[in-house]
Formats: C-alpha cells, structure tokens, sequence
C-alpha cells in the first residue's frame, strides 16, 4: 500500500513536471545545441550551410567544419563595440525605468487596497494594444512634423540653439526602450512593496528618522528584491531587443539584436549569426546570475 | 510637575468620538496604564502622545512644552509596538543603534549603549542575530531594548505582550517591571488584560468609550471602583439590585429586593433612597454549610447552581433565594478534592459587612 502511494506521488510528479522539462529540451537545449554546431560551420553559398562532411569531397567551395566565425567575431573590434553600446543602453535603460518605476510602485503599493489593482491594471494596459503599433506610435510622436518636436525645436529656436531631430536617434531608442520595459519594473517593486509592514516606518520615525532616513534605511534595503527581480526583467530582454532600434533608431544605433537579425535574414551568414547569438546568451546569462547571486546576497542578509 | 499632561483632548473621527475630552497626568518615573476594552481608545490617545495622530482639539504638553506641533522623529518619546516592528533587514545590534544612529551619537558611544542594552534584556551574545532568528520573547525583548537605549523621556508600549503565551508573559511582566525601576524611564502602558494592568502598574486609567471612567493605584481600582464598568472589567464580580435604606459615614444599609437587608461599605457619594447595585467580589464571598457562619454580618441561603474548577481555586455560583446569582470563591486546599459542594446541595453564602460596595445606577 505504501509502495502504491510512494508510486503514485513519483508519477504525479512526473505527469507535472515532465511536460515543461520536455517543452525546455525541445526548445531550449535542442536549439541551442543546433546553435552551437551552426557557429563552427560554413555558409553556404547562397544562404544557408554549407555541408559538413563529404570525405569524397565532390562539393566545390568551403565545407567542414570551423572556428572561422569566432576569428571574424573576435577579430574585430567592432563587434565588441557594438556589445558595449548594446551594454550601455540596456543599463541606462534599466537604471531609467527603476528611477521612473519606483515612485510609482511606492504610490501604488500605499495607496488604498481597492484602487491598487485598478492602478497595477493601468501599467499593464498598454499590453493590450500590438508592440509595432505602439513602437509606431513613438514614430509619429518623435517625428519632425509632431507637436513635441515643435514644441523643443521652438524652446531650442529661442534660445538660439539649432533644431534638433528626435527620431531616429540613440535618444529615440532609449525612450522607446523605456516606454516598452516600464511595467517589467513596476510590477515586481509593486509587488516587493506592497508587502512592506507599515508599523516598521512608523517605528523607524518614533526612533527619530526623517522622512529620508526612513527611505534609506528601511523601504529601499527591504526593496532591493524587487530592485533586483526588476531590473533583470528589463535588462536582459533589452540587451536583445532589435526592433525598438531598427524602427526608432538612426544608422548609428545598431544593437546586437540587430546584428544577429542581419545575419540570418540579410547577410546570410548563419554561422557568424550563431557566434553572435552564443555571445549573447552568455552575456545574459552572467547578467542573470549576478542578479540572482546579488538578490540572494541581499535576501541572505534577512533569510 | 507632571511629566506628561493630556488636557482635554478630543479626537473624532468621521462617525464617531474616539477620546472624548481626556485628562490625564502622568508623573516623572511612573508605570501608568491605560486600560480598556478594544474601541475605548486608549491606542489612539498612545498614538496621539507618539505624535502619528493628532488631537482635534487639546493640549499634550510633555515637561510643560505642548507636542501638538512636533512631529513624531522630533519627540523624546519612544513606541514599543504590538507587533515589535523590529526591522528584519538588519541584526538586532543594527536594530537597538537605530535610535542612537539617529540621534547622531558617535560610533564608540553607539557600540557601548548598545551593548549595554543588550545586558539589559539579558541578551548579551544576540548582537548579531537577525530578528527572524529570534523566539517571540527575544524578539519582545530587543524591542524594549531597542525602545529604552535612547533613554527617552516617556516609553509607551502598545500591548507588547498581547502575543506571548501565558507563562512566557508573565516573565516579561516581571523582567518589565525591573527594567523601569532600574531605568527610572516613565512608562505609558497600553492594554486590554486587566490582570496585566494590575500586576504592572502604579497607577491605572480605565477607559471607556472614550472617556476616562476612574485614575487610580491597582488595589484602589479593584476594590473601590467608581461605577459599574469599572467593577465589571476589572476581575470578577457579582451585581444585585439594591437601594439605600441608610447612609452612614462608616457603613450602608441597602435592601436587596426579595432577599434583604445587605450590609455594604461606607460611601460619601451615596445618599439614602439611591438605587443602583450592591457589588461583591467572589473571593469575598465565604461559602459553607447551611449552619455555618453566622457571626458574619451578611449571611443567606442559596443554592449551588454550578461551579468551575480552575486548579488552585474553584468558583461556586450559588443562586440565592431572590433568583439572583453570586459567585464564591473557594481555594482547593485539600489536595485531589475538586469540590466542597455538588450542584443542588443547599448552602450558605456570607461576607463582611464592608465587604460589599454600593454602585449607583
């Protein structure tokens, strides 16, 4: 009878977790593999691979196997380059949205309990409208004929500073990727937040903190999970994202994921395409320890 | 001079009064309690003396200064809350030098205080504990630490054992007691347990509804309360309608309708032809055998209608011959005997003659 039972909790536990691991193997680990094996081939010709081995080698052209993609890769500085610029707006664009998002988290998680979630609903409205459409909308608000760049180029005019152009530009890509991350940063320090104990900033001013100290002290090391679950949100999808950039930005304002989408849809070269992809999985993946490491660093220093 | 004065202060909210009109001093040095049921608004007038609520109308003056316009950070009063409000982030060290990090003493003044403190409690190698890692009175403990280190001039303490079992409260009641006669701190205690507010006190407010019913030492308020809520909340005790047959300065006449003549303390307030209750505490009250005792003043006959045994004692509640109940005290000194009397077996129930008090309607 035990066995039966210890049994059927090894098959509940299989039926419930095997599903997703399988989901994970098929579509993570599989591609990724195929990944990996793609970065140390050739292309072909035209697009696509060329083959691995023919030992009668008939196939005219390059074919077998390489690490002529991760020379190119390494081999240019430019690369590199382009990896720090990708870095740098993923941070500004994280550190924006946390300085944005905190004040409203705070706002929403103290205000009263029947109007939270119709405010929590609010951040995530923007989800039920299409991504292109509103990256499009941007298009037209940072556009030269739009009000807000009449009304800047105006400002700029009477202080005798020459126009400037908003879209098409880093600054572009930046509120883009701003306007798109914002609810990634808002809904975990809400969610951090909202379970602060309010007796604990009340305790903290009868023992003599201003109202600064009280945010120093106690609200920001309590958030700093959230600060942490929330900033990966943003980061790391940043650090791929293309099509903010390719619709908002300039020519100058190529980031990784614009690269790698060059590489499979336009230049064709799979294999350089897929070096590209390896160094941005890793990328994200020491991003995404750290911020775990960190986060259980901070969580350690209670739990 | 009182150290804290609360002149006639008055907080409504927006349907009801939740102080109304209070007047209270409390002297340099004292444990004072407010005590009342929930509702009564002792937490508000706490809060208000804190400084997170303020009084619509009123003065608290602390040293003679009114605080009305001082905000909480700026107060010399500390909180020992319900829920110890420790902060979790931090060790208990970090927490009982918050105060003093505050206050902006020195790093070597902080360590020294702190560590002091910590002897207080009797938590010496608890410094860098995190609060999580703490049993609930340990916890209880650093809050009082925590609360004390800055030597403010009043603690107030939100019923801060409301959340210890039994035995473990009544430890912390003891280490409580000790920790202010060392400290000399003024103490404004808040809480609900009657029995608490007895053992811990000098003096006692009892409030109601928002007003202040009786101001006076433990003893004081427990065998002379001033009306019925008082006699009612504090401890046990039995009520019957009576009137004032005769007032003298030394004794009362009263007669209990269908029963008798009832011999009651001497009470200034009360004059011949009042109507109210006569009130009197079960372990005034001796129970025997229908022949026994009659050398007292106040003796009947009655009828056991059922009883409690509790351990150490046993409570008989005998119904007299008028119907009415009275409760009697009975300490279980032979051991492994439950009871004297059965249900239904008749018995006589008797008290001093200034064992009872008269309280007017």
């Amino acid at each position: 009878m035990i066995n039966k039972g210890a049994g059927d909790a090894r098959l509940a536990r299989f039926l419930v977790g095997g599903p997703p691991l399988l989901f994970l193997v098929i579509f993570f680990v599989a591609p990724s593999l195929i990944m990996i094996l793609t970065s140390f081939r050739f292309p072909g010709e035209f697009g696509g691979l060329a083959p691995v081995t023919p030992p009668g080698d008939t196939v005219a052209g390059e074919h077998g196997l390489t690490a002529e993609a991760y020379q190119f890769f390494f081999g240019d500085i430019l690369y590199a380059e382009i990896f720090l610029k990708s870095f740098v707006v993923a941070s500004a664009t994280t550190l924006i949205c946390l300085i944005m998002a905190y004040p409203l988290a705070i706002l929403i998680a103290r205000s009263k309990k029947r109007f939270r979630n119709l405010m929590v609903l609010l951040v995530v409205l923007p989800f039920a409208s299409n991504f292109l459409i509103r990256i499009y909308a941007w298009m037209i608000i940072l556009g030269p004929e739009s009000g807000l760049s009449h009304f800047i180029n105006a400002i700029l005019g009477a202080l005798g500073i020459p126009p400037v152009t908003l879209l098409f530009s880093s600054f572009a890509v930046l509120v883009g990727m701003v306007y798109v991350h914002l609810p990634f940063m808002v809904l975990p320090l809400y969610t951090n937040l909202e379970k602060h104990d309010p007796s604990l900033l009340d305790a903290a001013q009868d023992l003599g903190a201003n109202s600064w100290q009280r945010f120093w002290r106690v609200t920001w090391p309590l958030s700093l999970p959230g600060v942490f679950s929330g900033s990966a949100l943003v980061f790391i999808p940043v650090l791929g994202m293309f099509a903010v950039p390719e619709i908002l930005g300039g020519t100058g304002d190529i980031l990784i994921g614009n690269l790698i989408k060059d590489q499979f849809l336009g230049t064709r070269d799979w294999p350089f395409g897929s070096v590209l992809s390896i160094m941005l999985t890793l990328a994200v993946l020491s991003v995404a320890g750290l911020a775990t490491w960190f986060s259980r660093f901070a969580a350690g220093q209670r739990a | 001079m009182a150290l804290l004065e609360i002149r006639n202060v008055t907080r409504r909210f927006s349907n009801y009064t939740a102080v109304d009109n209070v007047s209270v001093s409390v002297k340099a040095g004292e444990f004072f309690t407010l005590l009342g049921p929930s509702g009564c608004g002792k937490t508000t007038l706490l809060r208000m003396i804190a400084g997170f609520d303020l009084p619509d109308s009123g003065q608290i003056l602390l040293d003679g200064t009114d605080m009305v316009g001082t905000p909480p950070e700026k107060r010399p009063v500390h909180t020992v809350f319900q829920t110890y409000a420790l902060f979790p982030h931090m060790t208990v060290a970090d927490n009982i030098a918050f105060p003093l990090k505050m206050a902006g003493k020195t790093p070597q003044e902080i360590k020294a205080r702190v560590g002091e403190a910590l002897d207080s409690v009797r938590l010496p190698n608890f410094g860098s504990r995190f609060p999580h890692e703490l049993s609930g009175g340990q916890k209880q403990r650093v809050a009082f630490a925590r609360g004390l280190v800055n030597r403010p001039r009043l603690l107030l303490l939100d019923e801060p054992l409301g959340a210890l079992d039994a035995k473990l409260r009544e430890e912390m009641q003891i280490e409580l007691i000790n920790l202010q006669k060392e400290l000399g701190i003024t103490f404004v205690f808040v809480t609900h347990a009657q029995d608490e507010a007895l053992a811990l006190s000098h003096r006692i407010a009892v409030m109601n509804r928002g007003n202040v019913e009786q101001i006076d030492e433990p003893s004081r308020i427990y065998s002379f309360p001033r009306n019925r809520f008082v006699a009612d909340f504090i401890g046990k005790i039995s009520m019957m309608n009576a009137h004032v047959v005769e007032a003298a300065p030394s004794y009362l006449k009263l007669d209990v309708k269908d029963l008798g003549e009832v011999m009651a303390a001497g009470n200034a307030g009360v004059k011949v032809g009042d109507n109210g209750v006569m009130a009197i505490r079960p372990e005034q009250v001796r129970i025997s055998h229908p022949s026994g005792e009659p050398h007292l003043k106040n003796h009947f006959l009655g009828k056991v209608h059922d009883f409690l045994y509790v351990g150490d004692v046993t409570t008989y509640i005998v119904e007299l011959s008028n119907g009415t109940y009275i409760e009697a005290l009975l300490p279980n000194s032979a051991p492994g005997r439950a009871t004297f009397f059965e249900v239904g077996d008749q018995v006589g129930v008797s008290w001093r003659h200034d064992a009872g008090i008269f309280l007017n309607d």
